[in-house]
């Protein structure tokens, strides 16, 4: 199929500690972070939001790839906290990395997989001819309401992704697993999404997750062991560990491109960071398997080869880039989420 | 040309005149000028007034007839003109009238400026202030106005040394020549500890090195020479008067450390009032941060660049100095209604130079020079006086 | 204000198209219609011209009293950028402790949020500075 001709990623400077979410709702940090395995998450500066990440990342992902803007015939951005409810983010991207005016350009939303979708339909457009090349972003700036669940992980980060030919890995294959099923939801004019609980789990992520993973293996006959890397759509640090085990994967496959303990739960980020990561550190032949999903919900899977190519270009160092960081207190992340009304 | 002078002045408490209009404080400075000069309304020829943004403050352009309608002069139907460069448009509109006069095309020329800032309330002021500054490359970004001055604050203290305290000193300075000043808006005297220890506004400009927010008028009569001797035997001519502009934004100049529009003002009219800096008895210069009085005295010549915030902390522009500057107070403490800053300037100059500035009176005052400068240094308008 | 005159600037603010004199060659931003230096003659023979979007801090300020647009999100630092096309401009520098902003320091054009109109008015992007890696 298709390759990945360039990646970019981008996670904003800022962090806030589980601990200070946690002093603050009178809960104990430990025990938060231990049952999440998330220890901190990344903050967006009030100046950041699902726009300008996802240019960021578009433009390391030009860059890195040393391609012609003008020849991206295709951007599309997932996400589901785009800045504009009706405006597309994708056109920001656009005129940001020079691309326009001869492209197609859409904001895709579907929970926290609308980035890997948009990734299929870019291999799609590569494969049928009708693009050169077509990039697709996942980015999010996670909203959660103070005091929910969901405020220890929701984060901001995103990645972009450029598809076409003569690469640095090739897509060889990918599938999605679809039920409607309400797990996580947010109603249109609301600031904070609303979940299920512990219905998010296994009946919504683990059973699509391990339906497409297999699904995917099947389809191209391999095995958990034949990948030296595994990526799994984050909401928290345990639930890719368990979806891993559960599928017959191994700890050390999927280390690399666990990012959530560190930055939290980027959303529609999350599994395409957890592939830049690992295309941080691949090397050629380096089998990948990445498995998003999406609540309400989805799971698209990915088999991709690491080509020779990848040995050619800068490497994004996505960790070094989460590594420059800077602590926040609980009342400064009200302040850049713009809480106090 | 014709020699002019000026042969009335009167100005307006400045202040927060919360029971005052915009058209209370024209009526006012312009019948004070008119006194003062004792000029009858059939005598005027014109009128030019300076505001910088009436229609954002009180929401109303179209002020010049509204100057003339105050005045009661509807009737003669006389010409006036509306003169706006943000801070120096009291200044430009001196600059206009002084042409009219010296050209022949009118004899007695009223020149106004008003501005009645306190009608809008929040940062509502900063953001109309902040339109003097470029609103699509400088404001847009989140520049204010201060920003702009502290930029040059920062560069300033970089490149010579020049320190916090130094910059504290104009302000102490200036409120202390202001305690002086009835009219002044701030009559208190102040510390160099007090200046330090007020808020922040832009680092390193801290409140008290700001001038503040100000409704005000004033308003100067002008005459031909030669018809002067008429209305007072206490003439003062207009030596020079020289205007220059330069990039509306800062970022597009050639130096940070100095207005250039200022320096090229400034030795236009010493040219044509054929003195140098030192034969100059005292300055009011347009102190709308204390940084702007340090780099002002360097751009006119009264110290060397760089050398401005030693001058002022040695005394050379106090009262008693070598070349007393701001004696009224300043904008800094006498208040800065913006369009009616640079007219109340040469109110100070005219009242010096006649030996009428009582308290802060400079001894043997002959020659003044006012120094009024619209935005971050776009506009600068320099004039010397001569008192004959 | 009307979206259009934000919309038009779009080129320069999201990606630092300035001019290049075509007779002189030198470089400004903010766009301009003729070169200074070479007037009438450069009328016509200006040419876009992308920065870098790399430069160094000439001066700067930190706001503490922001005008109405930028209510909230003070304390902000803006400065004034030399930038390695030899032109200045002025933009805030984010993403770094502001104790740490010196004259001298070397920064690079991200792309940030810059203002709004309002909550439910267009969201206005564009240029801003951080430390250079």
């Amino acid at each position: 199929m298709a390759d990945i001709v360039g990646y970019g990623a981008y996670v904003p400077r800022y962090r806030i500690k589980v601990d200070e979410i946690a002093r603050i709702w009178g809960r104990d940090g430990k025990s938060v972070s231990s049952g999440l395995y998330v220890f901190e998450k990344s903050v967006p500066a009030m100046d950041e939001d699902t726009a300008t990440i996802s240019v960021e990342s578009a433009r390391k992902a030009v860059k890195q790839s040393k391609i012609n803007p003008a020849d991206i015939g295709a951007i599309y951005v997932g996400s589901e906290s785009h800045p504009y409810a009706v405006k597309p983010t994708a056109t920001i991207v656009a005129e940001a990395i020079e691309a326009t005016p001869v492209l197609t350009a859409a904001d895709y939303e579907f929970a926290c997989k609308a980035g890997t979708a948009g990734m299929q339909n870019c291999i799609a457009l590569v494969e049928s001819k009708m693009i050169k090349y077509g990039m697709a972003i996942g980015t999010d700036v996670a909203q959660a309401a103070p005091g929910d669940a969901l405020e220890y992980t929701a984060a901001a980060g995103g990645s972009a992704f450029i598809i076409g030919r003569d690469g640095i890995a090739e897509i060889n294959e990918t599938v999605s697993f679809t039920t409607d099923t309400p797990d996580f939801w947010r109603r249109e004019g609301e600031p904070y999404p609303g979940h299920g609980e512990r219905f998010t789990g296994e009946p919504a992520y683990f059973k699509h997750i391990t339906n497409a993973a297999k699904m995917l293996m099947e389809k191209i006959g391999t095995k958990p062991s034949d990948y030296d890397f595994a990526v799994f759509h984050q909401p928290n640090g345990k639930f890719p560990l368990r979806v891993a085990k559960k599928l017959g994967f191994e700890r050390k496959q999927i280390e690399d491109g666990l990012l959530c303990p560190i930055i939290g739960n980027t959303y529609s980020g999350s599994s395409l960071l957890g592939l830049s990561a690992v295309l941080d550190v691949a090397k050629p032949g380096h089998r990948i398997i990445v498995v998003s999903y999406g609540s309400g919900a989805g799971s698209d899977a990915f088999d991709i080869t690491v080509k020779d190519k990848i040995e050619e270009v800068e490497r994004i160092g996505v960790k070094k880039m989460i590594e420059s960081k800077e602590y926040v207190d609980y009342g400064t992340y009200m302040k850049f989420r713009g809480e106090f009304k | 040309m014709r020699e002019v002078a000026i042969i009335g002045i009167g100005m307006t408490q400045f202040g927060e005149l919360w029971e005052k209009s915009f058209r209370d404080l024209v009526a006012e400075a312009g019948i004070k000028a008119i006194s003062d000069a004792g000029i009858e309304g059939e005598k005027i020829d014109a009128m030019y007034i300076g505001g910088m943004s009436t229609g954002r403050f009180i929401g109303q352009e179209h002020v010049a007839p509204l100057a003339v309608e105050v005045a009661g002069l509807q009737d003669l139907h006389i010409p006036a003109v509306r003169v706006e460069a943000a801070c120096a448009s009291g200044g430009v509109a001196m600059h206009q009238a002084y042409i009219a006069v010296a050209s022949g095309m009118y004899d007695f020329v009223v020149v106004g400026g008003a501005e009645k800032m306190t009608d809008v309330v929040g940062g509502e002021a900063t953001n109309i202030l902040a339109s003097a500054a470029d609103r699509e490359w400088e404001a847009f970004f989140g520049a204010t106005f201060p920003g702009l001055y502290a930029l040059m604050a920062k560069y300033h203290m970089h490149k010579y040394g020049t320190t916090q305290e130094q910059l504290a000193m104009v302000a102490v300075k200036n409120h202390y020549n202001g305690s002086m000043n009835p009219k002044a808006q701030f009559k208190r005297k102040i510390t160099v500890e007090d200046v330090l220890k007020s808020p922040m506004v832009a680092e390193p400009l801290h409140l008290l090195d700001c001038s503040p927010i100000t409704d005000g008028a004033s308003a100067v009569i002008l005459a031909p020479l030669d018809k002067a001797k008429e209305y007072t035997d206490k003439i003062v001519k207009i030596k020079a008067s020289a205007l220059a502009c330069d990039t509306l934004s800062l970022h597009g100049r050639k130096r940070f450390d100095s207005l250039p529009a200022a320096v090229h003002a400034g030795k236009k009219a010493y040219e044509m009032a054929e003195i140098k800096p030192e034969d100059v008895d005292l300055a009011e210069v347009h102190d709308c941060f204390t940084i702007a009085e340090i780099i002002a005295i360097e751009d006119l010549g009264f110290v060397e660049k760089g050398k401005g915030g030693k001058a002022t902390e040695e005394g050379l522009t106090s009262l008693n100095g070598e070349i007393p500057v701001n004696t009224s107070g300043g904008l800094k403490s006498k208040g800065h209604p913006v369009g009616a800053t640079g007219i109340a300037q040469i109110n100070e100059i005219v009242l010096q130079l006649r030996g009428e500035a009582e308290q802060r009176q400079i001894k043997d005052a002959k020659i003044g020079l006012a120094h009024n400068v619209g935005g971050s240094g776009g506009t600068a308008v320099v004039h010397i006086l001569e008192v004959v | 204000m009307g979206v259009a005159r934000y919309w038009r600037e779009i080129p320069h603010r999201y990606n630092l198209i300035g001019k290049k004199c075509g007779v002189c060659g030198k470089v400004y931003f903010p766009p301009r219609s003729i070169c200074p230096d070479c007037r009438r003659k450069s009328a016509g023979k200006m040419e876009d011209y992308k920065l870098k979007g790399s430069g160094t801090v000439e001066s700067f300020s930190i706001i503490h009293v922001p005008p109405p647009e930028f209510e909230g999100k003070s304390p902000y630092a803006v400065a004034l950028i030399k930038m390695d096309e030899g032109c200045y401009l002025t933009g805030q520098i984010v993403d770094c402790d502001l104790k740490d902003i010196h004259i001298g320091m070397r920064v690079e054009a991200c792309f940030r949020r810059i203002q709004e109109d309002g909550k439910r008015g267009a969201i206005y992007y564009g240029y801003k500075f951080r430390k250079a890696e």
